[in-house]
């Protein structure tokens, strides 16, 4: 039973939602059953949230290695949500919205978390160079290919790349470099793409019926699929 | 002295990066704190000491750019801001300089977000950047702000049919009965144009998908570079026009500025991070040529071995 | 009492109107219910002599929407004689919709030019009869009104008919294929490189006494993606239990953690060794994006696995990742569906599966003649989409380049099946 009940869950929303999009009547389940995995999604955040806590609070009895963390993680994660929920430091009170301005919720986003994001997204960049360093390396014709038409678009990324062609006639404008970029972009990369988003839907259809007739079942953590 | 600081920064650039290429030869691999470092300075050094320069829009910039310039004054558009903190720096420019443009255009403006960390970047936007400039636009009158709603393209689901069934009030609570933009819009499918800004989920795919298409409402989308070419095989069909990374931006700003001489004094962030991003794909550049030189002197030094 | 034009009324028309307005002000202040914010008001106008004339629109027919469920009933019309391109009085058109008998309401107000609507605010259990107003600066002016029509419920939608045939041939091929395979015949599905190399991996983490780490990307339960990661977590667990190897599973859900932890328990299970699992194998970080990245990357640096596994949806953080996991010197074995970060995942991993590969993975792994069936049934759709896009190609550039008639037929016929879905 323990296997059976998801497994007949699965089955019938899977169908259910698979024939709704050709009956009228049905259309909206789609997005009821959405707006159901969001509630569900929400409540289910207790228990990620309980576990987050359990770990660190453990660290911290235990004195285990880094434990000081542990103490960082716990105060931010209480700071957040007491404030967050007792409204404390909202100019508007206990009625307002939390992300009113001047709140402490709201000032904690702007000041804290949101250049902690930025300086997060901007490690890309570095690692960008240093990826780009080691992965472009002319080891075989194809990988020479890669090469130069990854040249091209960062060359054709900037003005330099206009500057570079501009000597180039109009009627071979197609060969300046900031038009190559444009032309690569549009013609082997968007095969390229669409052939890969093609393969991908097919594979989402398989996998989808695979997880509805239930012939795959490690995801209920049953075993024997 | 900006000048100055530019040529020096140079300098070490290039002085550093010959001196790399020169120990290349003997196939030495570059440390990854050494290509850090460059990056560092490539980054830091147009932003200390700024340079700018001109952009010419592509194709699918103007596109999108044309698009907002052929609509009557008084279209309804409605711009949605679908990103989050660590994305801003790319989209948020090219969000500005659509909205201004819309704004001078005498179009009817609707901002939302379907991300709550967009939200509140939507409103420090509007407040710090977009309205300033535009003293005389009413709220509910010229623009609006319905916020944000959870559901991601569940909400693109409720407001392809009904506005009012997933924003009854907009972020005053004031109900969009009461707005008068929305007098004669009941769904999105009475918008002219939507304009999504983002890169995630949701964001220019999910309004595509959900309004775009079984809607028939034209959609712009602006989204960070690496997702741009994600979008390309719905253009021009299905979407409009593509605003691609900080170039996009840039191409948008710079087109603005030289269309409308009301932007001539614009503060223009695209244009302003291109130096950065020329001076860092050079060094990037510059680091791959090192990196084939070190693998082909590698090569035949392994050969002689032999 | 002034008509207003959709948008606005602008200063030129303010001047246009106010010797008009001097003219009519008295009976159209009887008549008028004030200025309103909504435009929706429902008062008509009652044509005055010198009320700038225009003539009703005419044919005006409505019938019910095809393949709804009774919410929707098209209307069109032949638009007024004074509406052309230049130069008419017509300044738009109001419609107008009556529900079992009771009083008109104006549905819709819609520009100059315009012969056809679509009314959406209708339901199956009462009767409509519509008519239209032709608008100019002063009056409105009435058509002939419709019969009344119920609209029906149509309870299958004939307009996605390709769409279906399209999902029963390839659900059916999957379907056809997986009972193929249960009754015992051989299905060859060629060398995937990442998958072989999952043992070795493995492999290579107990022979080093270091663990494995296990990202099943950033999204929720509800995306694909996930399920394939966590499908082949399954996999890679047995093998983990087997070896005896430590597993760290970091995520940024609660639901996938529960689901993570239950595949992972019943792996060990299967092994003959439950007493070795352990609940902090899988834990939950946050659901922000970076700050999962910044915590996923402070374990990869502290606990220096030898294998990571980067199996789901992935977004900025994918390269962040992948960079990191290369720093450290473990072998990566990544996948997702999502296009944009294959190239990070290509360059920095050392073996990746692309889009496909990671959902045919579970079933490659697994090597079970059920789920190898299912590939081949995918592949009959990869051959349709084959097939169709060479035979496109072909019509498109014959039709476009030597004007042959039965290939711009056959063009049209490829773009009206594929329109529809």
């Amino acid at each position: 039973m323990k296997r059976q009940i998801p497994l007949f869950i699965t089955f019938f929303v899977g169908a259910l939602l698979i024939f709704s999009v050709f009956i009228p009547p049905m259309e909206s389940a789609g997005e009821n059953f959405t707006l159901f995995f969001d509630i569900i999604a929400v409540f289910a955040f207790f228990l990620g949230g309980g576990n987050l806590l359990r770990v660190h609070i453990t660290k911290l009895k235990r004195r285990k290695q880094d434990w000081p963390f542990s103490i960082v993680t716990i105060a931010g994660f209480a700071f957040m949500l007491t404030v967050g929920i007792f409204k404390i430091g909202n100019p508007g009170g206990i009625a307002a919205s939390v992300t009113a301005d001047g709140s402490w919720f709201q000032e904690v986003f702007n000041y804290v978390l949101t250049p902690l994001q930025s300086t997060m997204y901007a490690l890309l960049a570095f690692f960008v160079a240093s990826a780009s360093y080691r992965a472009f390396r002319a080891k075989n014709r194809e990988a020479t290919i890669l090469l130069i038409a990854a040249f091209i678009i960062l060359l054709g990324r900037t003005p330099f790349g206009l500057m570079v062609t501009s000597w180039v006639p109009e009627s071979l404008s197609v060969l300046q470099i900031p038009n190559l970029a444009i032309w690569i972009m549009n013609s082997p990369n968007l095969a390229g793409q669409r052939a890969i988003i093609i393969g991908i839907g097919l594979g989402v259809v398989s996998m989808s019926l695979r997880l509805i007739l239930g012939v795959e079942r490690t995801y209920l953590g049953d075993d024997s699929g | 002295m900006a000048n100055i600081g530019i040529i020096i920064s140079l300098v070490i650039i290039f002085g550093g990066l010959l001196a790399l290429l020169i120990r290349s030869v003997k196939s030495k691999e570059v440390d990854r704190r050494v290509i850090f470092l460059f990056i560092f300075v490539a980054v830091a050094a147009p932003i200390l000491f700024p340079v700018t320069f001109s952009e010419k829009a592509s194709p699918v910039v103007k596109a999108i750019f044309n698009k907002v310039e052929s609509l009557p004054a008084g279209s309804k558009v409605l711009l949605s801001f679908d990103f989050d903190p660590a994305m801003a720096p790319e989209v948020q420019p090219m969000a500005n300089a659509i909205s201004r443009h819309c704004l001078y255009k005498g179009h009817k403006v609707i901002f939302m977000s379907l991300w709550a960390t967009g939200q509140a970047l939507l409103t420090q936007s509007l407040q710090d950047f977009i309205l300033p400039g535009f003293p005389e636009k009413r709220n509910a009158v010229d623009w609006v702000n319905i916020g944000y709603k959870a559901g991601n393209e569940g909400v693109l689901n409720v407001i392809i049919t009904d506005f009012r069934k997933m924003f009854p009030t907009d972020v005053n609570t004031v109900p969009l009965d009461s707005i008068k933009i929305f007098d004669d819009i009941k769904s999105c499918k009475d918008l002219d144009l939507v304009v999504s800004i983002g890169g995630g989920k949701p964001g220019p795919k999910e309004w595509i998908l959900f309004v775009g298409d079984p809607g028939n409402v034209p959609i712009g989308v602006g989204t960070a570079a690496v997702v741009a070419p994600q979008l390309y095989p719905y253009y021009p069909a299905q979407v409009v026009g593509i605003l691609g990374g900080v170039k996009g931006a840039a191409e948008y700003e710079y087109t603005l500025k030289e269309t409308h001489s009301r932007f001539a004094d614009m503060d223009t962030p695209g244009l302003r991070m291109m130096g950065p991003q020329t001076l860092a794909h050079v060094v990037i550049m510059s680091f791959i040529i090192i990196g084939n030189i070190i693998y082909i002197a590698g090569r035949r030094r392994e050969k002689k071995r032999r | 009492m002034i008509i207003q034009k959709r948008n606005k009324i602008t200063k030129v028309h303010w001047l246009l109107l106010l010797p008009l307005l001097i003219c009519v002000s008295t009976p159209l202040v009887a008549a008028q219910s004030g200025t309103s914010a909504n435009p929706f008001d429902t008062t008509l106008i009652v044509p005055d002599t010198a009320a700038v004339a225009a003539e009703p629109v005419t044919d005006l027919t409505v019938a019910d929407h095809r393949y709804d469920h009774g919410e929707k009933l098209d209307l069109t019309w032949v638009p007024s004689a004074d509406d052309p391109p230049v130069g008419g009085t017509v300044v738009g058109y109001r419609v107008y919709r009556i529900a079992d008998g009771s009083e008109p309401v104006l549905v819709a107000e819609l520009p100059p030019g315009t012969n056809h609507h679509t009314d959406e605010g209708t339901s199956a259990d009462s009767s409509y009869v519509y008519f239209v107003t032709s608008v100019t600066t002063s009056a409105e002016y009435e058509s002939a009104r419709t019969e009344a029509i119920v609209p029906n419920v149509e309870w299958l939608n004939f307009d996605k008919k390709y769409l279906f045939l399209l999902a029963l041939i390839v659900g059916g091929s999957v379907v056809i294929f997986i009972e193929t395979a249960r009754r015992g015949k051989k299905l060859f599905v060629r060398k995937i490189a990442g998958l072989e190399a999952v043992d070795d991996a493995v492999g290579r983490a107990t022979e080093m006494g270091r663990p494995i780490l296990f990202i099943p990307g950033i999204l929720d339960m509800d995306d694909v993606q996930t399920l394939a990661g966590l499908t082949i977590l399954g996999r890679i667990s047995r093998v983990i239990a087997d070896y005896d190897t430590r597993i760290f599973m970091p995520v940024s859900r609660s639901l996938v953690m529960t689901a993570g932890r239950e595949t992972i328990k019943a792996a060990y299970q299967t092994a003959g060794r439950p007493d070795k699992y352990s609940d902090d194998m899988v834990t939950y970080v946050t659901d922000e994006q970076f700050g999962y990245v910044a915590a996923v990357d402070g374990i990869m640096v502290r606990e220096k696995p030898a294998t990571v596994f980067l199996l789901g949806a992935f977004f900025a953080e994918s390269l962040i990742l992948a960079e990191t996991g290369n720093y450290i010197g473990a072998i990566q074995i990544a996948g997702t569906a999502r296009p944009a970060q294959l190239p990070f995942f290509i360059a920095a991993c050392d073996f990746t599966l692309i889009g496909e590969e990671l959902f045919a993975a579970s079933a490659y792994l697994s090597n079970e003649p059920k789920a190898l069936g299912s590939l081949k049934g995918q592949d009959v759709g990869k051959a349709i989409a084959m097939a169709v896009i060479i035979l496109g190609v072909v019509a498109v550039t014959i039709g476009e380049a030597w004007q042959v008639g039965i290939m711009n037929d056959l063009t049209d016929i490829l773009r009206a099946i594929f329109s529809t879905m």
